[in-house]
């Protein structure tokens, strides 16, 4: 019987109920007396020196406030990048600045030049089409592999080169995989590209700067993920204010995905205007500014190989990647190639040793950063990729070869400097297999074929690693933050509790699923929890929501504050009783005493710790309020294996999606509804990638892909009921509530076998196709099936794009 | 600037505009009904979608003058008269069809005005008619699902959880 309440239930939302009627708080909602709006004037050209901004005649524009520039910003610190990697020589990665407006150059398509501050978004618009701009253009830098050649043009002057860092992982083991390659008795080798991608929350980004020159305090709305972190940026490194003068809410926010975790310059520029026109800011940003402003994630082009002996073990892998960062480095850029992806490469698998190589680039781009899975996608999808070519090169079952190369005994230290401590990827595999109905594909197959369409099954496991992270191993690896999470339990004299957490919700339920955790530790009911976030004034310093961390580091830290409050009020309870406080048991929102039929209620306790009349006020404190930081030992190992079923119409190269299904191990689970949600939604963001979504820009580092009509969104009609499960469950050995997190898994193992699907289908019909890009657009797909190469024409995919959106 | 008048919500709604002010403007910005939202700048999301005079409209696509003497319905005015969700609304709570909530107004609307016209659509019925609205974050599963329930048919056998 399914729980109807506490740790494995499907509650329904609480936070739906506002939602659904109108009435939720995002930051586009919040319209403060006396704001001013700013409209951002971009560049246009990708790469150019800034000749002159004048601003003479927009100033004199109806409802102009003031126009700022980059002059305005001289001495005002720029964009700080949270992560600096080091390189394979042992040398600190190139970091250019980043202006909050453009100073002397433009980087990018995107790059705010000026801003107009008006008494009305309009009024700001019409004086910023008055801005007259001179730039003198420069060639823009948009290959990656050209970026890096000897003469190239620079996207900074002051870098020595394009490339950011030249990454090796594990440096010494280079020789022996060499070796291993050497020695191998097969070898596959796979060139790929991870597409640009556009993470496109529905809700575009906002900010409202607000300044109060009595307290002289400043205030940031802001549609982040991750509230306290913008504080520190913000204020410590670029407007130079003490986080005690500066306060961040993050309300409702209308989705994330990673891109919404990192500092922008228009969060620096309205609190900084504010003050500067003491009144308030508001920016909204248009949808096309969005696509040219919010950090893009993956972009990576990569060389992998995997060697294999005469028995079909894996025995060494390696890989060479180009890795975008785009013009400036966002908040935590250079870790996505490197620590969130070199160290995922032995995926589920036992090859002993791995080598990876990473070379980040700089391009006139819009930065790019993380998006849901981060470097671990890309990993995925290389390896997967790599291991269905192998099989097919070899003859043998594509599930057979990965089962026999499985990593069976836990914990398991990879080669790639990770140790995963459980996991059972045959549970997983033998799951899927029963899900996805292998037996009846046969069947399957030949009606398709009756109907004049090819069908194709494919297949793939994923591994990846979440609950970010050890504050002290992050360190060692650049991270400039701890990446602890925090919680305040605040117990009310009547009995309910207010848990204030660090971490932020945008969609994952939170409000539910935390509550459902201390309901199940006190035994009252969840409508007594109420769960506070995303306002740095009310809530414990805290690093926020992304890479699948909230419940596995925010819900541990939860959970120790709310056994530090359980033993406090215990000891209350022994009082109450007067019992040894040894002898005291909580169950069922009552304490009593083991053996006795003395109990004493919840409300009982917390009444008498805010009215302490019968108190031991000698040997404890009145009040019911504690807090915990938790810092994780380990990260945590999701894992799972999923399959795709497409039909492939031979005429126009069109693929359907006809079956999806995914077998995942989270561990334990809090809420299995809003778990199968979280898949659901990372499956469609996966499927998208596979199929239609690709960020393009032109030679001349023209953004070709800026709205709806021209980035492939995924549409209900795209898309197929999924099957999704996680009934295998291997829970994390090192926090308290054996979770591993859910939030990426679909984005990161739904790729691999979309594409590995097609290639089935495409040879079934005498197409030996060994590779074919993401996306797998109609055309790429009949380019492929005709020995064509359109399959790397991007004006192609922007074609595919429209008509998709026709 | 224009005098518009409408019933919004079943009230009477009034207020100067600009020729250029969007329906969707005058609504959250005029009027204060802040749950319709924008997404896009191209009509392509659907997080704006209202009811004028009874027909799904999006809200970023049509002037507030156009909207002069016309009855519009926003997600304000969705739920019963005793402020319980309506039949749609309460299934898109039981069927997890909403995760940020940022669609969800429009989702519920083009919901609305699909099983107006199609009282019990077929999951391609309600697949099709969703292509003008845009979710990011539930992969349309339980969007689906949260339609067809709220139309009466039985949504079990749909898919595994």
């Amino acid at each position: 019987m399914p729980k109807d309440g506490g740790i494995g239930a499907s509650s329904k939302r609480r936070e739906d109920v506002r939602f659904l009627t109108g009435v939720g708080n995002y930051t586009d909602d919040i319209n403060i007396r006396g704001q001013a709006y700013v409209h951002f004037l971009r560049s246009d050209i990708a790469h150019g020196t800034l000749t002159s901004v004048d601003v003479d005649a927009a100033a004199g524009m109806a409802g102009v406030v003031r126009i700022f520039t980059g002059a305005d910003f001289e001495g005002v610190g720029g964009i700080p990048c949270g992560w600096q990697v080091t390189d394979k020589h042992g040398e600190p990665m190139q970091e250019p600045a980043h202006p909050i407006l453009a100073q002397g150059k433009v980087r990018h398509v995107g790059e705010p030049i000026a801003a107009v501050v008006a008494e009305s978004p309009e009024q700001a618009r019409d004086a910023a089409e008055a801005i007259v701009v001179d730039i003198a253009e420069l060639p823009a830098v948009v290959n990656m592999k050209d970026a890096v050649k000897d003469g190239a043009t620079k996207v900074h002057d002051d870098l020595t080169s394009n490339l950011c860092y030249d990454w090796g992982f594990v440096e010494e083991n280079k020789d022996a995989v060499t070796k291993a390659f050497e020695d191998a008795a097969h070898v596959t080798s796979l060139e790929l590209v991870n597409n640009r991608l556009v993470a496109n929350p529905m809700e575009p980004r906002v900010a409202v700067g607000d300044y109060a020159r009595g307290t002289d305090n400043s205030t940031l709305y802001t549609t982040s993920q991750n509230p306290h972190v913008i504080r520190l940026l913000m204020g410590a490194f670029v407007l130079g204010i003490p986080e005690h003068k500066l306060r961040v809410v993050a309300p409702d926010v209308g989705g994330g995905f990673g891109t919404k975790i990192f500092h922008y310059q228009e969060e620096a520029f309205c609190t900084f205007a504010a003050k500067a026109c003491n009144r308030p800011v508001k920016w909204t940003s248009s949808r096309a500014e969005a696509f040219m402003s919010d950090a893009h994630g993956r972009d990576h082009v990569t060389k992998i190989e995997l060697a294999l002996d005469g028995d079909n073990n894996f025995t060494a892998l390696r890989t060479d990647t180009y890795a975008n960062m785009g013009a400036y480095l966002s908040t935590f850029a250079p870790s996505v190639p490197t620590w969130l992806h070199g160290t995922l490469m032995a995926g589920n698998y036992k090859t002993p040793l791995i080598y990876v190589n990473v070379k980040a680039v700089f391009t006139n781009t819009v930065p790019v950063d993380a998006y849901r899975g981060a470097g671990r996608p890309e990993a995925t999808f290389q390896l997967e990729r790599l291991v269905d070519k192998a099989a097919h090169e070899l003859g043998v079952d594509p599930i057979a070869l990965r089962r026999q190369n499985f990593i069976t005994e836990f914990p398991y230290a990879t080669p790639v400097a990770v140790e995963y401590d459980t996991g059972d990827y045959n549970a997983t595999m033998d799951k899927l297999e029963e899900m996805a109905d292998r037996a009846g594909f046969d069947a399957r197959r030949k009606e398709s074929e009756a109907n004049g369409k090819l069908r194709g099954f494919g297949v793939n496991a994923y591994i990846e690693a979440c609950g970010i992270a050890p504050s002290n191993l992050v360190g060692q690896l650049g991270a400039r933050a701890g990446l602890y999470e925090s919680a305040t339990v605040r117990v009310n004299a009547t009995g309910g509790l207010v848990v204030m957490t660090g971490s932020h919700s945008h969609g994952q339920g939170h409000e539910t699923s935390f509550a459902q955790v201390v309901a199940e530790m006190i035994g009252i009911d969840e409508n007594m929890i109420e769960i506070v976030h995303g306002d740095t004034a009310n809530t414990p310093m805290g690093m926020g929501t992304y890479g699948s961390r909230s419940i596995a580091v925010g819900g541990s830290a939860m959970v120790r504050a709310t056994e530090k409050i359980i033993a406090k009020a215990k000891k209350i309870a022994s009082h109450l009783l007067e019992a040894s406080e040894g002898d005291i048991e909580l169950k069922d929102g009552a304490f009593s005493v083991a053996g006795t039929d003395k109990s004493v209620a919840w409300g009982d306790v917390t009444l008498a710790a805010y009215v302490p009349h019968n108190y031991p006020l000698e040997d404890l404190e009145p009040g019911l309020e504690e807090t915990a930081f938790y810092d994780p030992a380990n990260f945590t190992y999701p894992a799972g294996a999923y399959a795709c079923e497409v039909e492939v119409d031979p005429d126009t190269g069109e693929v359907t999606i006809e079956r999806f299904a995914a077998a995942d191990d989270f561990g334990n689970v809090i809420n299995p509804m809003i778990v199968s949600g979280q898949v659901h939604g990372g499956l469609a963001q996966g499927i998208g990638q596979a199929l239609m979504e690709s960020c393009v820009y032109d030679d001349d580092g023209q953004l070709l892909s800026a709205s709806y009509m021209d980035y492939a969104m995924p549409r209900s009609s795209d898309l197929p009921m999924y099957q999704v499960d996680h009934s295998c469950q291997t829970p994390c050995t090192h926090n308290p509530l054996g979770v591993k997190g859910c939030g990426e898994a679909g984005a990161i193992g739904s790729p691999p076998s979309v594409v590995n699907a097609v290639l089935d289908a495409l040879r079934s019909g005498g197409h030996d196709v060994a590779h074919i890009d993401m996306p797998v657009s109609p055309n790429r797909v009949w380019a492929a099936m005709h020995g064509g190469d359109a399959a790397k024409k991007a004006v192609g995919v922007v074609a595919a794009n429209a008509k998709h959106n026709g | 600037m224009t005098q518009v008048s409408m019933t919004v919500n079943g009230k009477a709604a009034s207020g100067e505009v600009e020729g250029r002010t969007l329906l969707v403007q005058f609504l959250r910005e005029d009027m204060g009904l802040t749950g319709t939202h924008v997404g896009c700048d191209t009509s392509q999301c659907g997080a704006c979608v209202v009811h004028v005079n009874g027909e799904a409209v999006k809200a970023c696509t049509m002037f507030a003058i156009e909207a002069d003497g016309a009855e519009v319905a926003t997600i304000e005015g969705q739920a019963n008269a005793d402020g319980s969700l309506n039949v749609i609304q309460q299934a898109f709570q039981d069927h997890h069809g909403l995760q940020c909530g940022f669609c969800t107004p429009g989702m519920v609307m083009s919901a609305a005005a699909l099983l107006k016209d199609n009282p019990k659509p077929t999951e391609a019925e309600v697949r099709h008619y969703l292509d003008g609205n845009i979710c990011r974050c539930t992969g349309y599963h339980n969007i689906v699902k949260a339609i067809m329930a709220a139309s009466g048919q039985d949504v079990a056998a749909l898919a595994a959880e």
